[in-house]
Formats: structure tokens, sequence, C-alpha cells
């Protein structure tokens, strides 16, 4: 990246960070649990865009991991009495580590399996929660601590601050560059010396550190999980963010958060059902018409500016 | 050993149900080079239609005959809309399309037919016949007989029929296909049409088991992936002997060790799927992977 380019994008960081420091100020108690929300579903899509949009690989299963590192956490507060930020990290390696080793089969071949893979995952989950009701409380799930919306907020868009620096410090070391040239061409790479088995279990372990902590931060922001809390439809509406937020940009995660928190409450005022169908429409939409997503456009806007100005000139 | 053969044959019948879902999920993979995650939610789809008849007063098999045109009709229009659209982008690109329908299509089932679990008729007496000890029910030989009656119809359409040349041609070489004249757009589009019919016919079977509700082929759809994978995701022949094998072998599994029943069938499902890609990854059936480059 250009000097001018990381000077830019350092400004805009701080800028964003001052925003969201300042905003609870001006916004409710209960506002501010929605928009914690975001910043929990920002944390997962950095993940998911680690994997999906730099590596290639799309995950059908990321609610699922989220929920391995949600219950994580919840254990550890519910039976062992940690406090709830100390499980946050491992949460996120126990994620990890599951992510990891489920990799190992899944990418032996094309990313397809990958997804075929987690969607089984997903699906697969809740059943195996509800089998070892002694650790997970089954049905009925665990409770947890009450914490103020406010603390909440804070904590949320801190980790989520530190998430998007931490996933662009990976994408620039030559990790990340391993992942976009076997996204781009696997041959390439390969005859480059990048092994497309462990760049790309990687690639899916990391995803799944990212969705571990989002979904630590979920289950205490929620005070509670149960086999519900992470059905299915969340992994697949974490793809859905991915994509209006758009693949290949992390700070674009955010527009998708958004998307994911607010469109269920508008889109209900239509129909009990309207969101999900408005939610597949978008999906099918925005992948015809829009790949790039959000950043996408803004991106072509950019450079129709840039071309603007260097004509006038 | 009669408690044996009985779930042998339940497991027959579950599993002439995951085999039509898996080998339409092959026949969309051999000819497109994309999974369709959407397949269930199709099928599912197709099979409340089915009761919208039923209901209206058409009896069964008239239903079934209706349901499957609207099927085949309903997957061509999605693969000429939709997947015509994305096809040569990167296959990224086309899996996420089939979330996106899976999404949008399950929203549309439960907005038009509302959440509520219904009764699907059946169209086989739930009787059971004896031979010996053991007692199989009709309705189990009845599913396993539309089941292999629906493959046994595609093998000789893709065998014998001049249609079938031109699909398996368009699948394996699109490019010279083009060249002496096979419509191979058209050929996609059929290949979606008849994946959609054969999933109606799974969902149809299905729906009589274990009621009719909009996340009914969820589950069923882990197990025709998991079916899939076993035979070798571009095998016909595969998914077929991948679906029958892997109803009798959760059937049994569940019945000879409990930790397995219920629920639990679906980490099963998942087992196998990683155990074959551990082991085998290109399946039964299937070729591996060789790639020129």
């Amino acid at each position: 990246m250009s000097r001018v380019g990381l000077a830019l994008r350092a400004a805009a960081f701080v800028a964003a960070a001052v925003v969201v420091a300042l905003a609870p100020r001006f916004i409710s108690s209960y506002h501010a649990l929605e928009w914690s929300q975001v910043a929990i579903y920002f944390v997962a899509l950095i993940g998911l865009n680690v994997l999906t949009g730099y590596s290639g690989q799309v995950s059908l299963g990321h609610g699922a991991f989220m929920a391995i590192g949600g219950y994580t956490s919840a254990i550890l507060i519910a039976h062992h009495h940690v406090h709830d930020v100390w499980t946050i990290p491992l949460a996120g390696l126990v994620a990890g580590g599951v992510g990891l080793a489920f990799g190992l089969p899944a990418l032996r071949l094309t990313g397809l399996y990958l997804a075929l893979a987690t969607f089984a995952v997903a699906v697969a989950f809740p059943p195996l929660v509800r089998k070892f009701d002694h650790f997970t409380g089954g049905n009925q799930g665990l409770i947890l601590n009450l914490h103020t919306n406010d603390w909440l907020y804070y904590l949320s868009w801190s980790i989520a601050g530190g998430a998007l620096l931490v996933g662009w410090l990976v994408l620039a070391t030559p990790i990340g560059r391993s992942f976009r040239a076997l996204r781009d061409s696997e041959v390439a790479a390969v005859s480059f010396g990048v092994s497309p088995a462990l760049y790309k279990t990687l690639a899916f372990g990391i995803s799944s550190f990212f969705a571990g902590v989002a979904g630590s931060l979920f289950a205490i922001s929620s005070a509670y999980v149960n086999p519900e809390t992470f059905p299915i439809t969340l992994s697949l509406f974490l793809v859905v963010g991915l994509a209006v937020g758009g693949l290949g940009s992390l700070p674009g995660g955010v527009v998708g958060a958004i998307l994911i928190q607010f469109l269920p409450t508008y889109a209900q005022h239509v129909s009990k059902q309207a969101p999900q169908v408005i939610e597949g429409a978008i999906l099918v939409g925005v992948m015809l018409l829009l790949p790039g997503g959000a950043a996408g456009l803004l991106r072509i806007a950019a450079n129709r500016s840039v071309v603007h100005s260097s004509q006038q000139s | 050993m009669a408690n044996f053969w009985q779930q042998v044959v339940s497991g027959l019948a579950t599993g002439g149900i995951y085999a039509s879902l898996a080998l339409a999920l092959v026949i969309v993979y051999r000819s497109t080079g994309v999974i369709n995650f959407a397949q269930g939610e199709m099928a599912t789809f197709a099979t409340f239609l089915a009761w919208t008849f039923v209901d209206h007063g058409i009896s069964f098999w008239p239903a079934f005959a209706l349901t499957l045109a609207a099927a085949f009709a309903g997957g061509v229009a999605l693969e000429r809309v939709v997947i015509r659209p994305v096809q040569g982008r990167s296959v990224l690109t086309a899996v996420i399309v089939t979330i996106g329908l899976l999404i949008l299509i399950n929203g549309a089932t439960q907005w038009i037919w509302g959440g509520a679990v219904r009764k699907f008729p059946s169209p086989f007496s739930t009787r059971p016949i004896h031979v010996g000890s053991a007692a199989f029910s009709i309705q189990d030989i009845g599913i396993v007989g539309v089941s292999v009656a629906a493959v046994a119809l595609l093998t000789v359409l893709f065998r014998f029929t001049k249609v079938g040349l031109g699909l398996r041609a368009a699948a394996v070489n699109p490019d010279e296909s083009r060249l002496v004249g096979v419509p191979v757009g058209w050929m996609l589009a059929l290949g979606w049409g008849l994946a959609s019919a054969l999933g109606a016919v799974s969902g149809m079977m299905v729906a009589p088991i274990v009621f009719l509700d909009p996340n009914m082929m969820q589950g069923v759809l882990l197990y025709a992936f998991a079916a899939a994978v076993l035979g070798g995701l571009s095998s016909p022949v595969g998914a077929v002997v991948g679906g029958l094998s892997l109803g009798v072998f959760l059937n049994l599994l569940g019945t000879y060790w409990s930790t397995f029943s219920g629920d639990m069938r679906l980490v099963g499902g998942l087992a196998v799927i990683l155990v074959v890609l551990l082991v085998r990854p290109a399946g039964l059936f299937g070729r591996p992977a060789v790639r020129r480059v």
C-alpha cells in the first residue's frame, strides 16, 4: 500500500473511532445495545471476509463457529466463574482450533467441499448441543451475567476496532499475500511454493477465531445461550452481510453488519416472513448486479471522481 | 434378526429419498460445476405445491404429476434467470447465488403457506406385510419403488435418448458440443429442470414420514450431501448407491447405538462427510480430480 493510502486509511480509522466513541452520548441505551450487536456481526464478517474475500473459500457454518465461541464463554462463565472478558480470547482460540482441525479434511478438495461440510456443521450443531446438556444446559441453555448496555457497546466496539487492525495486519503479511495468490490462481501460487492445504486451512482457522470471538461477545451481550441462539439462518445471513458489504473489503463489513442487525426489524412491518425473502433477494441481486458490494460501489465512485478530476487538470 | 431386516428395508426407504436428492445435486454439479444449496428448499416448495393440489381435491397421483411438471418448469426458469448470468464467473459467485435462493425460497414458502406443520397424504398404506417373523410396511416398499423408478427413468433418458446424449456432451465438453450443434445453454437449463423434478420426488416421499414443514428438507439436504460425497460428487451411480447405503447405515446405527438416534443422526451424516473426505476424498465411484495445468 502506498504511504498516502496508508495515511488516509489511518485517518479514516481514527475518525471512525472518534465517532463510535462519542455516539453513546447521543443515542438511547436501547440503541446502544443494538449498535453493539452491529459491532459483533462486524467482527464475524471480518473473519468471514479473510476466508471468502481473500482466500476464495466460503463457509456456510460460521454461525456454528460463533456458537462454539459462545458456548465456550458461557460454560467458563456459568460453570467455572471466569470473568466474562477473559473468556473472549479463549473462545476465539477454541473456535479457531476447531476450525483448523475441521479445515484439514474439508480443504483437501476444492472450496466447494468446505461450503458443503460447513453447511453440515451448521445443521448438525444444535442436536450436538442438546446431546451434551450436562455442559450446555440443553434446550434450557445457560444464563450469564447482566451488563449495562453502554459497557457492552464499548466492549464490542473496542474489540471490533482491534479485530479490524488484526485483520489488516494479517493480510499485510506474507500469509495474506499467499491467501490472495491462492484465490487468484492456485496453479501460479503453487509454482511459487505456496502450499494450498496449509494456507487454506490457516485461513479457515483464522476466520473461525474471529467467529469465536464474535460468538463469545454475542453470548455475553445476550446474557443467555441456548441452541436457538445460533440458528442456521445466522450462518446464511452472515454470507448475505458479507456480499452486501463487499468481498475483499474489511471495513465494508460494517455495512453488512448494519443490514443483518436492522433489516429484520424494518422488514417485519411488511410481514413476519418478509425479512427472509428480502435477504435472499438482496443476496441474489447483489451477486448478479453488484459483485463488489457496498465497498465496490464506493470504489467505482472513487475511480470516477479520480478520472473526473484528472480530466479537469 | 427380524428386526434387523425391518430396519434394513426402512433404511432403504429413507435411503431412496436421500438418493433422489443426491442425484439431483449430482446432475446440477456435473452440468454446471455448482453445488445447488437451494435444491432442498426447491423440493420443499414443490411439496407444498403438491399439498395445495391435493387440498383442492385432486387425488394423489395426478397431483404428483402436476407437481413434477411445475418443479421442472421452475428449475428451468431459475437456471435461465439467475444462474445463467453468473455462469462463467467464479464458482464462489454461483454458490453464493444458490445460498441466496435457499434463503429466498425458504422465506417464500413460509410467507405463502405459514410455518405450521401439516400432514401430507401418503399414497401408500402403512399396513405391514409379514414375511416370516419380519414386518415390512407397504409405505417403505412403495417409497423404494418410486425412488428406483425415478432413477431408472432418468438413466434411460441419459443413456438411450438423443437429448440424454446432448446432456452428457454439454456436461463433459461444452465448447466442442456447441461446435457440433448441441444447444448447450438449453441443456444446462434442462439439467436444472430434471434435478428440480427429482428433488420434488424426494420431497413428496419424505413429507408423509416427517410431516410437511418449511424446514423439512434441511436435514435431508445434509444427508443428500453425505450421500453424494460418499458416492463421489460427480457420479450418478455413486449418488444412488451412496444414498441407499447411507440410509441403511444410519438406520442401523441409530437402532443399535442409541446415541445416534433421532436428531443425532444428523451428526452421523456430518461424520460420514468428514470421514469420506479424510479417507477417500473422491468418494466410492468418483475419479480423483486430475487437472491439466
